[in-house]
This record gives structure tokens, sequence and C-alpha cells, in this order.
């Protein structure tokens, strides 16, 4: 152990990346199936053990191939990223068991075991942009998730999930190349591409060649937001969550936003933070007006929506509003809020994306009208998405209403007490979407489409029941999540000082 | 003048942004789903110009230690580079794979077709 405990940071992105290659020459759905379920499941422990090490001693910093920072890559691991670490680990393994039956029903055999080595290519990219203190591996990182989630998406039944995969490659590239040409101008001034040293270097460079330091700022914001779907970014996602499989779905939609939004606060108060005041640009201003105006527009489409899958990818946009608008309000208890509802919104929209995709499992449809009544057929099921949908409508005693508060809170100190009432009005919006289904499918008669549906096996039933029991339990006991969102927004706005 | 002084000194940069603007253009203006990754590998390769150009220093030797020697030109953006072209041909092979499969799918790489064809069901 003493021998393996020094390199779990470089473990943690190798041994998913060791699995996809291994996964590549896999054939049977089977195989790959126990190999991607034997890496996820091992991914939480060298999460826990980094977010342990990293409580009881600090940050930990590791050198790839022993070169010194800044000259070589630098993996560091501090109160942030261990928690989103932990995060994408913990859900890639919950969520995998779902994914066998879920797989082997939606896509064909031949196709199952390059989906499980597209999903640990994913898993690796999106570890090590979390891991990663090196602004150009992060854009590495950054590349092989999207590459590895573009082919997820396209591996739907539909023949729009390719269209959706094509869109999202274009747009997806768009804002990568714009985050490599900020990175660029910043190593222009700096000449460096390790954080760390970017940050203390930056406010020299400010000093001498604003405007670059400025473009490259402007750079970031939209290359990162690009991939994050802020609002009006973000018309790649509906459709990709709504073709992708339905494992796919629910891994992009708990995962892959949330990592991106990681490396926003990290470029945000780790790298720029420090070095200028960013609260004299507008950054602020801008994020929280483009938040609002996610709040509301995306919750009000997704209140048209037929389609059910459709309908959670606009209210992801909209919880993505959230958790950028504590961004925006950059004080304690509003960054907290974003970086504990990073979390969960995870747990939620992971067993909302579940519940739907064991919906499709028994009757081959998520339209609306086909689930009338599916209430009486899926009883589990059904409670699992009203528990969850009452965690995004933000009811107390699920985890949506600690996020909302610590942002009420934030926006509250920051004097801002209309963005309170923007909060409230925004979740009335989702009592309606929400509510919709509610209605639809406990108090209307079985429709046809589900009259032979029962509750799905329990390798399915099994991780959707975690994430609903979840959604209760962080709604209660906050010390987990709140607690390490406290810390990771003290950290952050340390280095503001 | 002056116009023309710093035209001079930056030409590099003038190229890598018409490379950058032009190639964005295409992206958007185009319906034709090919043209549209030409207009993306474009607008990828204006970024390597932005960074492998201001690595040469005039005069610089490569970065091999001799007393001869005191200047040196970048070595580094070269190699962040070598893995930029590596993502941008990987993403430009899995751009023109996902055309071909829309192409059998629905018989057309034109967006605006596509649209019409899925508005009809």
């Amino acid at each position: 152990m003493t021998a393996v405990m020094p390199h779990l940071p470089a473990l943690q992105v190798v041994v998913p990346l060791i699995g996809a290659i291994l996964a590549g020459f896999l054939r049977r759905g089977t195989t790959g199936f126990a190999l991607a379920l034997a890496v996820s499941w091992l991914m939480p422990f060298i999460a826990g053990a980094l977010l342990w090490q990293v409580l009881a001693g600090g940050p930990i910093s590791y050198h790839l191939g022993g070169w010194e920072p800044p000259y070589g890559i630098e993996y560091r691991v501090d109160v942030l990223n261990a928690f989103v670490l932990m995060l994408v680990a913990s859900v890639g393994a919950v969520i995998m068991p779902f994914a066998r039956r879920s797989i082997a029903f939606e896509i064909d055999e031949r196709g199952q075991a390059w989906f499980y080595c597209m999903y640990l290519l994913c898993l690796t990219g999106l570890l090590g942009i979390a891991i990663t203190g090196d602004a150009f591996n992060a854009f590495v990182f950054l590349e092989i998730s999207s590459l590895a989630t573009y082919v997820l998406i396209a591996t739907g039944r539909d023949r729009r999930a390719l269209l959706a995969a094509y869109q999202y490659l274009i747009m997806g590239t768009i804002g990568a190349t714009f985050y490599v040409i900020g990175v660029g101008l910043v190593y222009l001034v700096t000449g460096t591409l390790n954080m760390q040293d970017m940050a203390a270097r930056l406010g020299a460079a400010f000093a001498t060649h604003p405007h670059s330091v400025i473009a490259a700022l402007a750079f970031l914001t939209v290359g990162v937001s690009l991939k994050l779907a802020l609002f009006p970014l973000h018309v790649w996602l509906p459709n990709a969550y709504a073709y992708a499989p339905s494992f796919a779905t629910t891994f992009l939609a708990a995962t892959a936003t949330k990592v991106a939004v990681y490396l926003l606060i990290r470029l945000y108060f780790g790298v720029f933070g420090p070095a200028l005041n960013i609260q004299k640009l507008p950054v602020g201003e801008l994020i929280i007006g483009l938040s609002i105006a996610a709040m509301f527009a995306a919750s009000f489409i997704a209140i048209f929506q037929v389609n059910l899958k459709r309908m959670l990818a606009y209210s992801s946009v909209a919880q993505i509003g959230y958790i950028t608008l504590g961004i925006g309000i950059a004080n304690q208890a509003g960054l907290t809020g974003s970086i504990v509802h990073l979390a969960n919104h995870a747990m939620m929209k992971a067993a909302l994306f579940m519940a739907l995709g064991a919906v499709f499992y028994r009757i081959g449809s998520v339209r609306l009208h086909d689930l009338a009544g599916i209430g009486q057929k899926m009883p589990l099921t059904m409670a699992a998405f009203v528990v969850a949908g009452f965690g995004i409508i933000g009811t107390p005693g699920t985890v949506g209403f600690i996020s909302k508060w610590y942002l009420a809170v934030g926006a509250l100190n920051a004097g801002g007490w209309p963005l309170v009432l923007v909060i409230m009005a925004s979740s009335l919006l989702a009592l309606v979407y929400v509510g919709r289904v509610v209605e639809v499918a406990w108090f209307r008669d079985v429709s046809p489409a589900c009259k032979d549906a029962s509750d799905p096996p329990l390798s399915m039933l099994i991780p959707l029941m975690v994430l609903t029991v979840a959604t209760v339990w962080f709604g209660i006991d906050t010390q987990w999540t709140a607690g390490f969102a406290g810390k990771a927004a003290a950290m952050l706005l340390g280095g503001l000082k | 003048m002056q116009a023309l002084k710093i035209f001079a000194e930056h030409y590099n940069y003038v190229i890598t942004i018409f490379l950058m603007v032009a190639g964005l253009y295409v992206v958007v203006a185009r319906g034709n789903m090919v043209k549209k990754l030409i207009g993306l590998s474009v607008f990828q390769t204006s970024v390597y110009l932005l960074y492998i150009t201001p690595g040469k220093i005039v005069g610089g030797t490569p970065p091999i230690l001799d007393p001869a020697f005191t200047v040196y030109s970048n070595p580094l953006p070269h190699v962040l580079i070598l893995t930029a072209i590596v993502v941008g041909v990987a993403t430009l092979a899995l751009g023109l794979a996902l055309v071909v499969r829309i192409n059998e799918a629905y018989g057309t790489i034109e967006e605006d077709e596509i649209f019409a064809k899925d508005d009809e069901q």
C-alpha cells in the first residue's frame, strides 16, 4: 500500500485510461460491462483516499514523470477538486449497474463493448480535467472527454442522435479551440502553463499587456461556457441529451457539465482571481445576467416539451444557471451554493434520467402522453421520479433546497434581494414542469402504451433508489456536501485577498 | 506609416487572425456539413500559428546547451501544438465519420434539407 499511496493522483487517471484501451479489444458487451464496472467501482476508493489525504495534510502536488513544476505537468489536488473527483467517481460507480440492461436494450450487440470503451475514455477525460494543475493538459483531457462524448451520443438509436452528435462536435470543438486560444494568450504574456505559476505571474503581465490578459479571460470564459452549456451557448445540449442512450444521458448530465463548471471556477478564482481583482471587470454581472436568463428561459421552454428527456435537458440548462449564479455572486455563501449544487444537481438529475431510462426500458417511449397512469404500473420508479423532481423544485428536505438556501443567503449578503425573488420565481417554473409529469403519471387512466409495464429489474432499480435516498439524505445531513463546499469556497476566496 | 510598421512587426498575428475569423465564418455560414468541418479545421489551424510563431526567436538556435550560443528558440510551443494537431486530426476524422453516417441515414448532408426531413415526421 505504501508504494501505491504516493501515486494515487496518477492512478486516478491512468486506471480508466488503461481500462478504455482494454475495452477496445473486447468484442462482447458483457465482458465490456464487467471491465467498466470494475474500473468504475475502483474510482471512488482512489478519489476517497485523495480527499482524505487532502483533509489531513493539505493540497497534494504530484509531479508527473518526476519533472518539477512549472516545467513539468503537475497534478494538484486541493479540497475543491478532491470534491469534484469524488463526485464524478461516485456517480460513475453508483449508476454503472444500471448500464448493463439499459445498454443491452438500446445498443446492438456489436456496439456494446465500444460503448463501454468510450464511457471509460470519457471518465478518464473528466477525472483528468478535475485533477490537473496544468492549463494545456486540461485542454487535452477536455478533448479526450469531448471526443468520447460525441461517440456516446451518436450511438443513440434515433437517426437524430447522429445530427445531435455532429452539432455538438462543431460547437464543442469551437469551445475547446476558444479555450486553447485563451491559454495561448496567457502563455504568451506569462510564459507558463502551470495554473499556480500563471496566477503568480498574471499580475505583472496585466500591468504590461492588459489587453492580452482581458482577451484571454474573454476567450476562456466563452470556451468553457460552451462546454458547460451556459445560456445562450446551450443549443447543443437538449438534442444531445434527448437522443443519446439513456445511460449516456444519465452519466453526461451528472458529470460532464459539472466538470466544465469546475474548470470555470478554477480559472476565475484560482488563476485570474489572485492576479487581478476580477470584480473590476464586469464578468460577475455578465454571468449573473446570463444565469438569470437561463433559469427563466430554459425552465419556460421545458414546460412545453413532449419528449421528457428533452424536458429534463432544458431543466439541466436552467439548473446550470443556478450554479453559475453563485459564481457571479462570488461571496462565501454564493460560491458554497454553486459548489454544493454541482453535487446536488448531479444526484437529482442522474436519478431523474435513470427513472426515464427505466421507463424507456419497459415501454420504449419517453413521450408524455405514453406515460399516462404509469405510476400505477411502475410505482417505485415513478416515486423516485417524484422525490428527485421535488429536489429540482427545491422543496425543503431535499438537496435542491440546500443549494437554493446558500444561493439566496449569498445573494442577500451581496445586497441583491431581487435575486432572491428571482430564485423563488424560477423554482415555480420548475414546479410547473415537474408537476405536469407527476399529474400525468399518477392521476390519469393507464395508457395503452404502458398497460403491461412493471418496475424494472433490481440492477436498474437499486442505483435509482440509492440516488433518490441520497437526494433526501444530503438534504438533511449536509456535513459532507455543504461542509466540503464551504471549505472549498473559503479556500478559493482566500486566494482573492 | 505607423500602421505599416505594426503590420510588418506582427504580420504573423495578422495571418493568424485572418485564418481564425475565416474558419469561424465558414462554420457559421455554410450549410454543407463537410464544408463546415473544413472551416473548423482552418479555425483550429490558426491556433497552431498563434502558438508556434512567437516561439521562433530571430537569431535563436535550437535549444541545445552550448557555450557558443546564448539565444535559444522556445521548443515548448512545438510540442504543445503537436498534441493539438493530433486532437485536430481526431476531431476531423470523427466529424467526417459522423457525416458519412448522416448521409446514410438521411441521404443528404445539407443542413436545411436534413431539418426539413426531420420536421416532416
